[in-house]
């Protein structure tokens, strides 16, 4: 090796060791650096990445709990919670998702609209979630499904709960239904349960599956599961049970409902049957009625288009979201008021010729001939307008809206279902802040025959009946037990009402059914005597043309025309138990149309009266089967 | 010992050469490869025959490779420099040419026996070549212009073939290891200085370009470098890789999660867990204590060449020892930049850790040559 310079040179190797001992401390410093670093992720914020590596590591997974039951009085189930079968698809376990639902197609009913849901489906979620293909299918398609298992991969039978309505449409209204959660559901809500993050979970919609779904939908249990970076599960790490829900026994007797929604049906009216003594709630029929069941997969469009479009509203439930002018049946009110406040004694006689002139208008009486001389009792029997046009007149509509309340009209009734309407017993304040307008005069006469701007519910009609009845405040109960507790009697303090005076109007009430010359005679009970009073209220006043015409008979106009029938009534009048309310839309007159339903149902509930309660929801704990883990 | 140093010759012979054979290095070379085979074993989730075994069966191929080169004179392999950068580059046409597309990229000939990845075997033949040219070059002439001519056409052969593959990491690593020769050989700092800030020009450049038609980069290479700037703005798509990689090093803590133990990388979230990224399984398993541990091997595999390059009055041998070291820091600390989530994910393989045949058996060979320039270094 022949060199320039010899290797050994001195200023080479300084030269080199000192770039060497530059590079050296570059390189070092990098080192330092990097060891910084390791420092910075691995002592400093390690803390934070091991939070963020275990967030990584673990899923947690809903274990949805067994939703809680309802009952009636006599431990029927209302409610039920199906074993159902499922069919799911894991897209990355099926080769080809297409061809795998084709061939499952032959063997379960499965549209071609719903592969095509599916695949759609499973395009928005990641590769491994399950995606449902079927739902509610019988034994023989899982046993299918299962034989046919190797040439069908990434379909899995899954076992669920599905809500089932054994009593089909008899309780649409008060126990309700449930369905899949919906979107809007989720922003209607500051519920944060995670179940109702679980796609198609089923949530209360509607009655006391909605007003009480907390308390039915019960706790969900967690599994904590281990997942790899594409979400397969690799093992379970622990599993806390779920809590089913709590068991519901309501105070209504399935018998009696069925009964009052068959006397209804074909119309579109509601019944309620009340006991006066404890409040219990033991029908609350709602005509016409729905199926529930359909709703619980989520109800199709054309089902729902004809219950929405239906002029009857079988939608609503009509007992304490639909609120009509009582009519007549708001006398008993008027004339306690007046007795209370010592404006008119059960002698006083009022002269009703037929109408009653009150500044300038002429106030009719429904019987154009007049009643003659009627005291309270046989105005009450008559129903006299007049009579009440004149006691209203001297009470004034603010004692009378004190009185109404009292009896629970214009108050909204204290039980758990949605949309529970409040009803009117309207005052000067009331008009003034509401319509902008003065409180006329004769405002205060037509509130005396509970026209105007009265409006009460069913059940507004049964309590004030009860209250009337029983004398006491007595509040409505729809829940007897939550599992075992039982859900107290409220309302058992007397009234502030002289007997006295409670007695005089329970007497006219006596005559309505019970007197030759009594509006609902026809309607007596044969064994046991029962006290009530008919309602007919205008829906719209007969108009002068219509006068001359002579198109003054109810079945001559239009049906949204006619008048609204009703009746209350309680029985057995010595000893009272039940009080009824019956109102028939559009029925026409409440001797008529109301009263003979009212006289049936009162039948059959002094007929199934005997029976007390049955088994407690807590003995019924074996009805609820526990969802199996889906794997 | 006196004695026996006393007698031997200023070059050692025969069977004294086992005796200046560089035992320390070896040993330093072993335990890194060690952990290699340990962590290994761990992301294949137990199974030694899928990664452990054959990277220690090249790791004794290539400690025998390593003595075999150790014992043959420093002068011969000074002759072969030239055969092995024409024989490199011919390689790198080669697979340009027919080699197979792996991960998206062409980088091997399969030999049958073991994938070749002729750039791996570039990063050695460009600092042997690069070391040669300057010791045969006169040192005053080394800052002259037109004498950093052919330096410069010898390192932008390789990285533009290497970049054609592409593989941006490699050409990193080339640069680095002919940048260090040239610095150490006496080249001025100025043309460091100008080159460095040249560099952080044209960047400059690149950047402010897109967007504009004449935009220098395609979109997709400018979505990495933002995914780079800020890997949280991606975290499922391209960040996602930068992103568990952290989470795993940081989860490890100060002493780790166990052997074995490590979540990230055993269910599956790191990348690459067997080669550019075992550094992340390796500090999750063995925390802090253990990155630091294997940063500290690294160095004081670096220290030793520097030790050995420093004493070393050969010229070539030197420059040779030190090129080597330097490519092997810029290795390391590439890959290491890389997975802390401080420098842009460009592949580059933990040396002797990572899975990778040619690598071992390159960076062994090339570990031969500085242990050949320090048992032939005149004594």
């Amino acid at each position: 090796m022949k060199h320039k310079k010899s290797p050994t040179d001195k200023d080479f190797t300084s030269r080199i060791s000192r770039r060497a001992l530059l590079l050296g401390s570059g390189q070092l410093g990098l080192a330092g650096v990097l060891g910084w670093r390791m420092h910075q992720l691995g002592v400093k914020q390690a803390d934070q990445f091991r939070l963020l590596a275990e967030e990584n590591r673990v899923n947690i997974r809903l274990q949805p709990p067994a939703r809680g039951l309802i009952y009636d009085r006599s431990g029927n189930p209302l409610t039920l919670n199906r074993q159902v079968y499922t069919i799911e698809i894991v897209r990355e376990q099926a080769d080809d998702p297409e061809e795998v639902l084709r061939r499952l197609a032959q063997l379960i009913p499965l549209p071609d609209s719903q592969i095509q849901n599916v695949l759609a489906e499973m395009a928005r979620r990641r590769a491994f979630v399950p995606v449902t293909v079927a739902t509610g299918l019988e034994w023989e398609h899982i046993a299918a499904v299962s034989a046919n298992s190797p040439v069908l991969p990434g379909i899995t039978p899954q076992l669920g709960l599905n809500r089932q309505y054994p009593r089909g449409a008899d309780f649409s209204h008060v126990v309700g239904y449930v369905g899949p959660v919906s979107d809007y559901d989720l922003s209607q809500t500051n519920d944060k349960d995670p179940l109702l993050l679980i796609p198609r979970f089923q949530i209360g919609k509607n009655g006391i599956e909605a007003k009480i779904e907390q308390t039915l939908r019960g706790k969900a249990g967690l599994k904590r599961i281990e997942v790899n970076s594409v979400g397969r599960v690799m093992r379970e790490l622990d599993a806390q049970a779920s809590t089913p829900g709590t068991n519901v026994q309501l105070t209504v007797d399935a018998e009696l409902q069925r009964f009052a929604l068959e006397k209804l049906q074909g119309q579109s009216a509601a019944a309620v049957v009340m006991d006066v003594n404890n409040g219990d709630i033991l029908a609350l029929a709602s005509a016409p009625t729905f199926d529930p069941n359909k709703f619980v997969d989520g109800i199709s469009v054309p089902d729902w288009n004809a219950l929405n479009g239906n002029k009857y509203r079988p939608l609503a439930n009509k007992t304490v979201q639909g609120t009509y002018p009582p009519g007549s049946t708001f006398k008993m009110v008027v004339g306690l008021a007046g007795l209370h406040f010592g404006l008119i004694n059960e002698r006083e006689r009022v002269y009703c010729p037929g109408h009653m002139e009150i500044s300038g208008r002429r106030f009719h009486c429904w019987r154009r001939g007049g009643h003659g001389n009627v005291n309270l009792r046989e105005a009450l029997r008559g129903s006299c307008d007049v009579y009440f046009y004149e006691l209203a007149l001297r009470i004034g509509i603010e004692r009378i809206s004190q009185v109404a309340r009292t009896l629970g009209v214009g108050i909204r009734p204290d039980i758990p279902l949605p949309a529970v309407r409040e009803g009117l017993a309207p005052t000067k304040d009331w008009k003034k802040r509401v319509k902008q307008e003065d409180w006329l005069i004769g405002d205060t006469a037509n509130s005396g025959i509970g026209q105007g701007f009265v409006l009460a519910s069913p059940i507004q009609l049964a309590i004030m009946t009860a209250r009337l009845a029983s004398g006491t405040q007595i509040e409505p109960r729809l829940v007897n037990m939550f599992d075992d507790k039982l859900e107290p009697v409220r309302g058992a303090e007397k009234l502030e009402f002289d007997p006295r005076h409670l007695d005089m109007v329970r007497a006219g009430m006596y005559d309505v059914t019970n007197h030759t010359r009594g509006t609902a005679y026809r309607s007596r009970l044969k064994d046991t005597v029962m006290a009530g009073k008919t309602g007919t209220t205008q829906v719209r006043a007969i108009s002068k043309r219509e006068r001359e015409q002579g198109i003054i008979k109810n079945k001559d106009r239009k049906w949204e025309w006619r008048d609204h029938a009703l009746f209350v009534g309680y029985a057995p009048f010595d000893n009272p138990r039940y009080s009824v309310a019956v109102i028939v839309e559009h029925g026409g007159g409440g001797s008529a149309a109301a009263a003979p339903i009212a006289k049936l149902v009162m039948e059959k509930a002094i007929e199934l009266g005997q029976s007390g309660y049955g088994p407690l929801p807590s003995q019924k704990r074996n009805d609820l089967r526990l969802r199996e883990e889906p794997t | 010992m006196t004695y026996l140093i006393n007698s031997i010759q200023r070059v050692p012979q025969g069977f004294r050469k086992v005796l200046y054979f560089h035992w320390p290095l070896a040993l330093l070379l072993t335990a890194v490869s060690s952990a290699g085979f340990l962590m290994l074993y761990s992301v294949s989730g137990g199974d030694f025959s899928r990664w452990a075994e054959p990277q220690l069966t090249r790791f004794v191929m290539g400690f025998i490779l390593m003595i075999i080169v150790a014992f043959i004179p420093i002068k011969f392999w000074r002759n072969m420099s030239v055969a092995a950068y024409i024989g490199g580059v011919v390689l790198l046409v080669f697979v340009e040419m027919f080699g197979a597309v792996g991960m998206g990229a062409q980088r091997w000939i399969d030999l049958g026996f073991m994938r070749l990845q002729p750039s791996e075997l570039m990063k050695v033949a460009l600092v042997m070549i690069l070391a040669l040219y300057y010791d045969w070059l006169d040192e005053d002439q080394v800052s002259k212009p037109q004498w950093l001519i052919p330096p410069l056409f010898l390192t932008a052969l390789p990285m533009a073939l290497v970049l054609n593959q592409p593989d941006l990491g490699t050409a990193i690593l080339l640069a680095g290891g002919a940048g260090v020769v040239m610095l150490l050989a006496g080249v001025s700092l100025w043309y460091f200085a100008a080159a460095g800030s040249s560099i952080i020009a044209m960047v400059g450049a690149i950047l402010q370009s897109r967007g504009t038609e004449y935009q220098i980069l395609k979109d997709y290479q400018y979505r990495r470098i933002e995914t780079f700037l800020d890997p949280a703005s991606d975290p499922l798509g391209a960040g996602y890789h930068i992103t568990q990689s952290k989470i795993a090093l940081g989860s490890g803590g100060f002493s780790g999660k166990g052997y074995m133990q490590g979540t990230q990388s055993r269910l599956n979230f790191l990348p690459e867990k067997h080669t550019d990224f075992i550094f992340t399984t390796l500090a999750e398993e063995f925390g802090f204590v253990g990155g630091i541990t294997l940063l500290g091997l690294y160095i004081l595999i670096i220290v030793c060449c520097f030790l050995t390059a420093v004493q070393n009055r050969n010229r070539y041998a030197a420059l040779l020892t030190y090129g080597v070291a330097a490519t092997f820091f810029f290795y390391f600390a590439v890959n290491m930049l890389m997975v802390m989530g401080m420098a842009p994910v460009v592949g580059v393989p933990l040396p002797l850790v990572s899975y990778g045949g040619s690598a071992m058996l390159v960076l062994l060979g090339a570990f031969g040559l500085v242990q050949s320039a320090h048992i032939h270094r005149a004594r």
